[in-house]
């Protein structure tokens, strides 16, 4: 669905986007994170057609971002970092101007359907301007989806909105990915990430890393499994660190971190290994770094 | 068409919600109307002195007065002048709507939405030139038709036929909306460089200076407006009409006006 190769942006002497390439497949929910002024609005305006690449190409639903920019702009929907509605007019009002301008056939019924779909029907005749943060940002992603687009972009989805508002946009974008739409999320939310998203991409002007979540965790620090004994951990570390499938040990108080590639296989053995050493074990579970932990370990070392 | 058609709508339900338009839109119109009946109520408290001619008008006005008294003389001098001003209200007024249309689109952020439609950039800047023209050539013709109104009851037949003259309405029918058209077209070839309404509106300006200077002529006597400079007139902006408008569609960078503007 996108397909970018070498893409690059560069504004003067400034280069917001270095040699971007990737691939998008349909229905897939894609993350882009990063740092402020790391490119990423820069690099949805580019797959959107409002600017082009210095050098480079992408393809989006088979069209070319330079090439056809109202054939993508006909079947992109995006929603921009801030909501841009006007705020004199009404909801309705909104939605009905952006349907006849995406040449939407059935404006009314688009309309009606989203502002319904996003809990807004009852407060359609309201001034935009009244309505809260974020009311005004499900109002701009009803705006986005009236002429069903198959791909969305979404810039800072949640940012700035309330729990319970951000929690009703996420579950909206569940509720797309669901439709088989491809969604391309650009957001500093790396929970938000982490629960939406199939792929991941860390990205800062230049490309970091692109992986599943649970890949990029793996790709990282590896599969760790953490022990909780009822007294100090030491004394047992030499004893488990010299198994042959253990790839790292740590003690800390009463906590033993291992590393190893298959805990499914090797917790067992690794249980009976300390129970015979007369450790007392209270809980094992699976250490689950935090995306958090890994976007920044990849921002650091672009910074070092 | 349907998308210019969708942004005129969205230009005028929006626009007129704005204080300032409006009362741009309003004030300007009543205030050029009442100034032309104000003076002539207090010319009629000079009629005695000036029913004789005393050949001082004539030959200020050269042959515009043809045998008319002072008085008359100096009413058909003083209407010509007011006419000016409603070449003046098409100019003005479009300039507030179109440089909040552009600039305003920028500041509340609602353009970045706006040019990911399939909108062309002509199709986005002719419904915003209409937008602003229609409302500013409906209001200068609106006021003018009272303002004519007005005269039939206050001047005499003579003046009223001299002060009507097929050149004024070739001015005020013709020519204005030429006008409007350029001073929309320099509008939104400025506010597409700028990024404050304000300095757009101001820069905008500087289109009224050939009317400015024409009232400033006819008042001190340096020209006499008639036919063939209002020909002339009406030929010049018809040339820079199409210039600005060329101008203005090319030099909207959709790119420049989304990374460059702050």
């Amino acid at each position: 669905m996108i397909k970018t190769e070498n893409l690059t942006k560069k504004f003067d002497d400034n280069l917001a986007v270095d040699r971007l390439t990737l691939e998008i497949g349909e229905g897939e929910v894609f993350g882009f994170l990063g740092p402020n002024g790391a490119g990423k609005t820069t690099t949805v305006r580019m797959l959107t057609s409002l600017i082009a690449p210095t050098v480079g190409t992408a393809t989006v639903m088979g069209y070319d971002i330079i090439q056809d920019d109202q054939n993508i702009r006909r079947n992109v929907g995006i929603l921009t970092e801030t909501p841009g509605l006007y705020d004199r007019l009404s909801a309705w009002r909104n939605m009905t101007i952006f349907a006849n301008l995406y040449e939407v056939e059935d404006v009314d019924g688009q309309a009606g359907k989203y502002l319904r779909m996003l809990g807004l029907w009852e407060r359609r005749n309201d001034a935009v301007g009244t309505f809260s943060k974020g009311m005004k940002q499900k109002l701009a992603i009803a705006r986005a989806l009236l002429h069903e687009p198959q791909i969305l972009f979404l810039d800072e989805p949640t940012s700035g909105l309330d729990p319970e508002a951000a929690k009703l946009v996420r579950d909206f974008v569940e509720e797309l990915s669901g439709q088989g739409r491809t969604i391309f999320i650009c957001t500093h939310n790396l929970d938000e990430a982490d629960r939406l998203c199939d792929r991941i991409a860390v990205f800062n002007t230049r490309l970091r890393v692109v992986d599943t979540p649970a890949g990029l965790r793996k790709r990282l620090y590896g599969r760790q499994v953490v022990f909780h004994l009822a007294d100090e951990a030491a004394p047992y570390l030499a004893q488990v660190a010299s198994l042959p499938f253990i790839n790292s040990a740590e003690a800390i108080d009463n906590k033993l971190l291992l590393a190893l590639d298959n805990p499914e296989k090797e917790n067992p053995g690794l249980i009976r290994a300390l129970v015979a050493a007369n450790a007392n074990i209270q809980f094992v579970g699976e250490l689950r770094h935090s995306l958090e932990d890994i976007y920044l370990q990849l921002v650091n070392e672009d910074e070092q | 068409m349907n998308k210019v058609k969708t942004i005129i709508s969205k230009e005028w339900a929006e626009v007129f919600k704005n204080r300032i338009v409006l009362f741009t839109v309003a004030f300007l119109p009543i205030v050029f109307l009442a100034l032309p009946i104000i003076t002539l109520a207090a010319m009629g408290s000079f009629e005695d002195e000036m029913s004789v001619s005393s050949g001082e008008m004539e030959a200020f006005v050269g042959d515009l007065c043809q045998g008319l008294n002072d008085m008359a003389c100096t009413e058909v001098y003083m209407l010509n002048l007011y006419t000016l001003l409603f070449m003046l209200l098409p100019v003005i007024v479009p300039v507030t709507i179109a440089a909040y249309s552009i600039v305003g689109e920028k500041t509340s952020h609602s353009l970045e939405p706006l040019l990911a439609t399939p909108i062309t950039t002509t199709e986005l800047l002719v419904g915003k030139m209409i937008a602003a023209c229609v409302p500013a050539i409906a209001a200068t013709w609106t006021a003018f038709a009272i303002y004519a109104g007005v005269m039939w009851f206050m001047v005499s037949e003579e003046v009223f036929k001299l002060a009507m003259a097929p050149m004024w309405l070739v001015a005020v029918f013709i020519v204005a909306p030429l006008m409007s058209l350029m001073a929309v077209s320099a509008a939104v070839l400025i506010s597409s460089r700028v990024s404050d309404p304000r300095a757009a509106e101001q820069l905008s300006a500087f289109v009224i200076l050939p009317i400015i200077l024409l009232l400033i002529g006819q008042s001190m006597g340096l020209i006499l407006i008639d036919a063939r400079m209002i020909l002339l007139l009406g030929v010049l902006v018809l040339v820079l009409d199409v210039i600005l408008v060329t101008m203005s569609v090319k030099l909207f960078q959709r790119e420049i006006i989304l990374t460059q503007w702050k």
